[in-house]
């Protein structure tokens, strides 16, 4: 049972198979602290694509030996659901997953102040349920989202988007037969306020001009996304203070009745 | 000499709060001259100071506080303590017996047992170490009677109020016994559950509204008509009772 | 083993002279270690290669074996990379399942290969949705003295260049190996450049005592036109947009000069 794969990825119009302008990003969709036990979370849709993640620490670092004596060493997850992808995959952790989890972690490491928690762990883990091209961008994304909700102190926000060539011409947030089927596709992640860019990564064919502008299409993408992360952040606590505001005008009220 | 924020609006990590001469108070940090917040919460500037309120953080144990803590473990030596933070704590034999500590003899499960609640203080805690306790001083042991509530341990000085303002009114209200952890634990123990039961919708209040003010005469009156409403319910109570 | 406290001071020693533009071991930022490259030493295998690059010591091995295309490439060929941190090679290394540094490095090498269509994959179909030729390329990594990537991307290069392929007929759907060979067809020819970065100086091929210090690495893979084919951020530090950019240029240039080791024009 396979996918039918679109004639042509972009037409003539420069209207990609999924609608989209060539720069235009999927629709994305974030809610923070959703899971009760995780010290923090957040939950991402982009397109298609359906995420959670979630943090558990600082705490208690086992096995003990891996403990850092001078940070908190931060230790990362990024797996697959086996129903998430057309065909299903097996539960067990693939070479591809081995990687991201690392690629991931390291991208989130420069953004956290590790080193006011020695001897401790810090663990993400990356749980997606629903896959369409640019599963680890999103991943991030939610991931420095939920360590911000674990009030874990950080120095920015780590936002992730990809941008790369299809058919051609040059475009923002691959999804799932782009990637496949396309020339070129760039991951990123960069935290703004430091000007740095944690996960680069690229496969497919791009000039040396070419590589030059799909990086800085990607890193557009991330200012976007960051955006929308910050939105996302404050919009949890704007109901709990217009909860909270609400009482104070009722307490005000009943204070001049 | 720019700040870019008013107070009590609502950061990120990240944002750009102030430049230059500025000192970077809590849950900030400085880099370049320019000062960025690391959690999310409500900005303060109060003259050349910056701070932000951190919405949710987690307690980092400090020598001197008071702290509750729950029995994880008994070792040969001591107790592993969970005290509600990154580091689990040691109540070593030492700091729980008057006298000294003599293996024979002494039978640890029954000093402190695995689920047992204690207050204590931290002895001792540095980057290369877990906290130590201890139990030795007036008010601290094992607790054997009330209930433990939690709470985000950032809220736990409104809880206190100016002075023990807020809490000796809770008390008083309630008539309650009230134990603060500085790590965002609480006993209440009261004559009562009705009673407890107050004192714990009242934290649970401050919990909610901590960043607003008036908040302690807010607090005091919603006890009092929950108090009262509770009194009109047993006069109707007995009323039917005696109809 | 050296103590941990006299890694540290060495530590704080590289990464000050770093500071002044200065490598430990006199080289320029731009500078390879000396490479020595010798192909063909493993006969039981279709194709090898060993690379000397400094005292990194890499070996490749290429193995050719029948099996099944994947479903949605029928008519196409197998290529598939391991690498293994072989204990011997280095007192961090331990042994048992793949870790993610193996798993990163064969992943980076294979992508490298992979994206330029180094190989003619369409070339090694026996029979379209039902019998192919898979190759095998294993690393082997003998001695770990930084660059492990560099090293090992352009041993699997050098020993794809050397391998032969054996002459077969299919009869009655075996194959059937005949004498004679034809070399592995290749299209093309990636190098791997990786930079370390240190503080803010930007350094290629850094040897172990340099990876110990560098906050990020930055592997470009250029294919024979100039085109990148691969990248692959590492370490848990970051790079500027601009940085990235440089390094890309540089890897362009140092990709033709090292390629002149295995592909003689």
């Amino acid at each position: 049972m396979s996918q039918k794969k679109p004639e042509k990825l972009i037409d003539e119009n420069d209207v990609r198979s999924d609608g989209r302008k060539l720069n235009e990003m999927r629709q994305v969709k974030i809610e923070v602290g959703i899971l009760g036990n995780a010290d923090g979370s957040a939950y991402i849709e982009m397109g298609k694509n359906k995420i959670l993640a979630a943090v558990y620490g600082p705490r208690e670092i086992h096995p003990r030996h891996q403990a850092l004596p001078d940070r908190a060493a931060l230790r990362c997850r990024y797996h697959m659901a086996p129903f998430s992808v057309q065909e299903r995959k097996s539960p067990a952790p693939s070479r591809r997953e081995h990687e991201l989890s690392k690629v991931i972690r390291e991208s989130l490491e420069p953004s956290i102040f590790a080193e006011y928690y020695p001897r401790t762990a810090i663990d993400l883990f990356i749980e997606v349920l629903q896959a369409d091209g640019g599963t680890r961008c999103a991943g991030i994304t939610a991931a420095s989202l939920s360590l911000a909700d674990a009030g874990i102190p950080m120095r920015d926000l780590v936002s992730a988007c990809a941008a790369g060539k299809v058919e051609g011409r040059l475009v923002l947030d691959l999804n799932d037969v782009e990637d496949k089927g396309g020339d070129a596709d760039m991951p990123l992640a960069y935290m703004p306020t430091m000007n740095a860019v944690t996960l680069l990564q690229m496969d497919g064919m791009l000039t040396g001009e070419e590589f030059e502008q799909v990086l800085s299409m990607a890193l557009e993408g991330c200012k976007q996304v960051n955006q929308l992360q910050k939105e996302a952040l404050k919009a949890k606590y704007k109901v709990v203070k217009e909860a909270a505001a609400e009482k104070e005008d009722e307490g005000e009220k009943e204070a001049t009745e | 000499m720019p700040v870019f924020y008013e107070n009590r609006q609502l950061v990120t990590p990240g944002d750009l709060l102030a430049e230059n001469e500025y000192i970077n108070g809590e849950n900030t940090y400085k880099e370049n001259g320019k000062i960025y917040a690391t959690r999310v919460g409500l900005f303060v500037a109060e003259d050349k100071r910056i701070h932000v309120v951190a919405l949710k953080a987690f307690y980092i144990p400090m020598v001197g506080d008071t702290v509750i803590g729950k029995v994880l473990e008994v070792t040969l030596g001591g107790w592993v303590t969970d005290i509600r933070a990154p580091y689990l704590a040691m109540l070593r034999a030492s700091d729980a017996l008057e006298r000294p500590f003599k293996p024979q003899k002494d039978d640890l499960p029954s000093l402190f047992d695995v689920g047992d609640i204690m207050v204590a203080k931290i002895v001792a805690y540095d980057r290369t170490r877990d906290p130590l306790l201890t139990v030795l001083e007036r008010g601290l042991g094992k607790v054997s009677r009330g209930q433990i509530i939690e709470i985000t341990s950032t809220k736990i000085p409104r809880v206190i109020g100016k002075q023990g303002s807020m809490i000796g009114m809770i008390k008083e209200e309630t008539g309650c016994q009230i134990t603060i952890g500085q790590n965002g634990r609480i006993i209440i123990s009261g004559k009562s559950p009705e009673d407890e039961r107050l004192a714990i919708m009242a934290i649970r209040k401050i919990e909610q509204e901590a960043h607003m003010s008036g908040l302690t005469d807010r607090v005091t009156e919603m006890l009092r008509k929950e108090k009262g409403e509770k009194s009109k319910k047993e006069v109707v109570e007995n009323v039917s009772k005696e109809t | 083993m050296v103590s941990v406290m006299a890694a540290k001071v060495r530590q704080k020693r590289i990464a000050q002279l770093i500071a002044r533009g200065k490598r430990l071991d006199g080289r320029e930022p731009t500078d390879y270690r000396e490479i020595q490259l010798e192909s063909g030493l493993i006969e039981r295998a279709e194709g090898s290669a060993r690379v000397r690059l400094g005292k990194t010591e890499v070996l490749v091995g290429i193995k050719i074996e029948a099996g099944e295309p994947f479903s949605d490439t029928p008519n196409e060929g197998v290529l598939t990379v391991n690498a293994e941190l072989v204990p011997l090679a280095s007192p961090t290394f331990e042994p048992g399942p793949p870790n993610e540094n193996s798993v990163e490095l064969a992943r980076v090498v294979d992508r490298g290969i992979r994206e330029s269509k180094a190989i003619a994959l369409e070339d090694l179909c026996v029979e379209p949705g039902k019998k192919v030729f898979v190759v095998f390329v294993d690393v082997y990594v003998l001695n770990h003295d930084g660059n492990l990537i560099d090293a090992s991307a352009l041993a699997a290069l050098a020993a794809l260049v050397n391998t032969k392929m054996f002459n077969y007929e299919v009869k009655e759907d075996e194959i059937k190996i005949k004498p004679g060979y034809k070399p592995l067809p290749m299209r093309n020819y990636p190098i791997a450049v990786t930079f370390a970065k240190i503080g803010d100086k930007i350094m290629v091929d850094p040897w172990l005592e340099e990876e110990q210090v560098m906050d990020a690495r930055l592997t470009l893979t250029v294919e024979k036109d100039g085109k990148i084919c691969a990248t692959q951020k590492g370490e848990d530090g970051y790079f500027t947009p601009q940085e990235i950019f440089e390094a890309s240029k540089i890897a362009q240039q140092k990709a033709v000069e090292l390629r002149k080791l295995v592909v003689k024009e």
